[in-house]
């Protein structure tokens, strides 16, 4: 009788009981967490989530822009391969190269799949960046770069479709900076949008998630 | 209330001795990036360690028209380039100026940075002068110093 517990054993149908009430609770929130991390992965690695559905038509859309050679690219141009699609300028030393190199290196990594997908960079600073000077700038890196421009509603306009923001800021000695989204999409060979990746994305995981979605 | 000038003579004599002894600043990894094509401008970081506290305020390299410190976030992925006037050193604490972080703009650059080069850079501070380092170009998507491994407190430049 040394270690009779203080309260009558519990009764057989606990159903009811606060205590099997929060267990329930707690079942039902890690169920919600669950299915909200699943959205999650699916939106991030493929097109065959239902998020990827959901967003696939609020991004991208038709855009006319001109490429490092001078020949017109629009939004039609991007089906038949799968693009790595995001906007930066040239006037950004820090990320933007850093950036370029990584979706390079991904590529190389995908070994003859990279075949299978083409890299558009789109600036967002065109009165700077002509052409002319992107074709040398995108020239540095080893992955074949689309560099494309176009008059600044051109370049808006494609920065419309693809939820990018960008605004220029006056400096002080009167050059500028340009703010912008640094978001890099996956667009699928139908052109429509599928993942994405962003500056912080190494290369490596890059490449897997890249490899998941062209098997 | 004789005490105060004396702490305070004190302390300025102690600073003063500081910073003869070792020369105000430590400056490590020095490096930047090597310039896509005609770029107009690069990237250099650098690590500085002030014995003294002690302030950042200016750059200058003859490979440039202006160097400045610029500070990159990314906030709800939207990124942002600040220019700063000046950082803060805190006695004994390295700063760390990376990619993606506090970093160095060229502005104006003479000619591109090209792997393996090495660049002059003047950086000035409010206690310990004006310093001449050299800063080695790595590739064009370099992210860190070369030898990185390393942890000596001058690298060979080039190859």
């Amino acid at each position: 009788m040394s270690s009779t517990p203080p309260n009558p054993p519990i009764p057989p149908q606990p159903a009811g009981t606060p205590r099997f009430l929060l267990v329930a609770i707690v079942l039902a929130g890690l169920l919600v967490i669950a299915a909200g991390a699943l959205l999650v992965f699916a939106y991030r690695d493929g097109p065959r989530g239902a998020a990827g559905t959901l967003l696939a038509s609020a991004i991208g859309g038709p855009f006319e822009l001109i490429d490092q050679n001078g020949k017109p690219f629009t939004d039609a141009d991007l089906k038949g391969k799968w693009h790595l699609v995001f906007f930066g300028y040239t006037h950004c030393p820090d990320v933007c190269p850093t950036t370029l190199n990584e979706v390079s290196l991904a590529l190389d990594r995908l070994g003859k799949k990279r075949e299978q997908v083409g890299v558009v960079f789109i600036t967002v600073d065109p009165e700077r960046d002509t052409p002319e000077s992107l074709k040398s700038y995108v020239a540095s890196f080893d992955a074949p770069v689309t560099a494309l421009s176009g008059s600044p509603d051109q370049v808006a306009e494609a920065a419309r479709a693809y939820r990018v923001y960008f605004a220029k800021r006056k400096r002080a000695d009167g050059n500028y900076d340009v703010d912008h989204g640094a978001v890099i999409y996956v667009m699928d060979p139908q052109g429509r949008f599928t993942a994405t990746f962003t500056p912080d994305t190494t290369a490596e995981l890059m490449a897997q998630r890249l490899a998941k979605l062209l098997s | 209330m004789p005490k105060i000038p004396l702490a305070l003579a004190g302390a300025l004599l102690f600073s003063a001795a500081a910073m003869a002894q070792t020369a105000g600043v430590a400056v490590t990894d020095a490096w930047a990036r090597a310039t896509p094509g005609r770029a107009e401008v690069g990237a250099a970081y650098l690590t500085i360690e002030a014995a003294v506290a002690d302030r950042l305020t200016g750059l200058s390299t003859p490979v440039a028209d202006k160097a400045e410190l610029h500070m990159m976030t990314t906030e709800g992925g939207i990124m942002r380039m600040t220019p700063l006037a000046a950082v803060d050193l805190p006695a004994g604490q390295p700063v760390t100026l990376k990619p993606g972080a506090l970093h160095i703009m060229l502005v104006g650059l003479k000619q591109p940075l090209q792997p393996g080069q090495s660049v002059p850079l003047i950086l000035r501070f409010e206690k310990a002068g004006t310093r001449e380092i050299a800063v080695t170009v790595g590739t064009v998507g370099a992210t860190a110093p070369e030898s990185h491994a390393g942890g000596g407190a001058h690298r060979q430049p080039g190859h």
